[in-house]
């Protein structure tokens, strides 16, 4: 189970910025282990963003993301205590989601 | 940087006429659907417009790209695409150097604004492209050369 | 156009005036050229000329694209969850550690380590006293842990942990203690170990970090025998390693350093990398901690 995404959520002038730092190695596939061995590509494919339970944001990742992936976006829109929630799915099949309130 | 952007000119037309002799343009889609493997496996820009069935995107000062001039390491470049045009459905980071030069794509809905930012590796010093496809088909961008420097002990 | 010049004579012989007709033509195909590269740049979001900001002033806006949203956040809060929840062999949290600020309290304790304490009778570092609850109170193999490389297993856990207490101490001040005759042995240990020339390279900690505005390419080398600054050197540590995308706590910071020297790494824990922190943290007395902090 992966480990929980931070995610901050701040409503201003009619607008919610929302940052998201997300724990994944976004592995590309390409680089060698000591041994010569090739580590296997794993990297988040598709990320989701919803707002009160709508999605307003999706995205497609190439595995040139740096690792640790952030996220940033802005919703037109949404006030404090609204809730917003970030998912996604890699490559194995790997799925996350996780939740904050909008300050 | 006039010679480099009229290489790229021309590279776009020759994009250009290959999507006109093969595949009709596809408009871009409002959900995610399933997962292009064909685009994120480009590893040129003329092969990723063909990819994403896409038209030659033109330089616009509409489109904004924010990155660094310098990254003190390549492995994180934090880059920002955003523009001020209505009616965006897509927008796009392309490092051209890369291995695959696709790093994401976003899909846009009325509920966000077309600005977005994340971070990408970059295996060299490269241009890097944000690209707003819009919803007539229309792709434009803006460009900047980052330089990736290897700092300190190398490690 | 037909071009007026008269017959070319060498630079010195071509009248004043043929010069000034050439240079108008060729500024002016340059200017409708220039305006469209002007509106250009206006609309991008970047300056256009590198040539007017040095490399230096490029790398701290780099670093200051990345300062806020620092991956380090992701540790802390496993590190969180890591002191609090019950593990090992006896199942118990560690959240009767002893940093040295009595047994739980971990504001504050990052500031003031390495310090001295009673039950294990020597000068402990953060990450080594995190070893010894582990091993006390959670009943895990301290050596086996020592033994295990940087990034792998229970290393992670430790740098985790080492994230989240450091944060705890955000924004004060170092005051690491010299009250005990032991403390002031590690520190002149340290010193000298700092000093100290060896390897293939005949370097020593000093070589790199002994004077003021020394520079590897473009990592500029703080100096660590006074205080280098708030948030440098001593304090700029754990930090977010974006080359490596991992959590380097000071053990590995300083192990890594012996490697880059083409020593052997004197070992986590050991009394080397042990008064060397002692040496520094006195040395960086009132610095202000940013860690867990970010670099290249």
């Amino acid at each position: 189970m992966a480990d929980p995404m931070k995610i901050r959520a701040q409503a201003a002038d009619g607008k919610t910025t929302v940052r998201v730092l997300m724990a994944h190695e976004m592995e590309t596939g390409q680089r060698k282990d000591p041994a010569g061995k090739i580590i296997p590509a794993w990297y988040i494919q598709q990320v989701s963003a919803q707002l009160n339970g709508a999605i307003v944001l999706t995205a497609q990742w190439g595995p040139s993301i740096s690792k640790n992936p952030f996220l940033q976006f802005t919703v037109r829109g949404g006030k404090a205590g609204d809730r917003v929630a970030i998912s996604w799915i890699d490559n194995s099949g790997e799925r996350r989601s996780d939740e904050a309130t909008v300050s | 940087m006039y010679s480099r952007r009229a290489a790229l000119s021309r590279s776009l037309q020759l994009a250009a006429l290959m999507v006109a002799a093969g595949i009709l343009p596809r408009l871009a889609r409002a959900d995610s659907g399933p997962y292009d493997k064909a685009a994120f496996e480009a590893k040129s820009i003329p092969d990723l417009l063909k990819a994403l069935g896409a038209a030659a995107p033109v330089e616009s000062k509409d489109v904004t790209l924010t990155a660094p001039d310098i990254a003190e390491n390549g492995a994180v470049v934090p880059i920002g695409a955003a523009t001020t045009l209505p009616d965006v459905k897509r927008m796009l980071v392309l490092v051209e150097k890369n291995p695959a030069v696709l790093s994401a794509i976003f899909e846009i809905s009325e509920a966000v604004e077309p600005v977005v930012a994340t971070r990408v590796k970059m295996g060299q010093t490269s241009n890097v492209f944000a690209v707003a496809m819009l919803a007539d088909g229309r792709m434009l961008f803006a460009q900047k050369e980052v330089k990736v420097t290897l700092g300190g002990c190398g490690g | 156009m037909k071009r007026q010049y008269p017959d070319w004579q060498g630079p010195r012989n071509r009248p004043l005036e043929a010069v000034r007709r050439h240079l108008t033509r060729v500024f002016a195909r340059a200017g409708v050229f220039a305006a469209g590269v002007g509106l250009l740049a206006a609309g991008m979001a970047s300056p256009c000329c590198a040539q007017s900001k040095s490399p230096a002033d490029s790398i701290a806006e780099y670093r200051k694209m990345l300062a806020d949203d620092n991956p380090a956040e992701l540790f802390e809060a496993k590190g969180e969850e890591l002191w609090k929840k019950a593990r090992g062999p006896k199942n118990i949290s560690l959240e009767a550690c002893d940093l040295g600020k009595g047994p739980g309290q971990v504001a504050g304790a990052f500031v003031s380590l390495p310090r001295y304490f009673a039950d294990t009778g020597r000068v402990q570092d953060l990450e080594s006293r995190l070893l010894t609850c582990m091993q006390v109170l959670q009943g895990f193999d301290a050596e086996q842990i020592a033994a295990t490389p940087f990034g792998k297993a229970e290393q992670v856990s430790l740098a985790s942990l080492v994230a989240w207490i450091a944060a705890q101490s955000r924004g004060l001040h170092f005051d690491v203690p010299q009250g005990r005759t032991e403390e002031r042995r590690m520190y002149e240990l340290g010193k000298q170990i700092f000093f100290y020339r060896a390897g293939p390279y005949d370097f020593a900690c000093a070589t790199c970090h002994g004077d003021d505005g020394k520079r590897i390419r473009l990592q500029e080398l703080p100096r660590l025998t006074a205080n280098p600054g708030d948030g440098v050197g001593f304090a700029a540590w754990p930090a977010y390693r974006l080359s490596t995308g991992e959590l380097w706590g000071m053990q590995r910071r300083i192990n890594d350093c012996f490697r880059q020297q083409r020593f052997p790494y004197p070992g986590f824990g050991s009394e080397v990398t042990i008064a060397l922190g002692v040496y520094m943290g006195v040395n960086a007395r009132g610095a202000e901690s940013i860690a867990p902090a970010l670099k290249r």
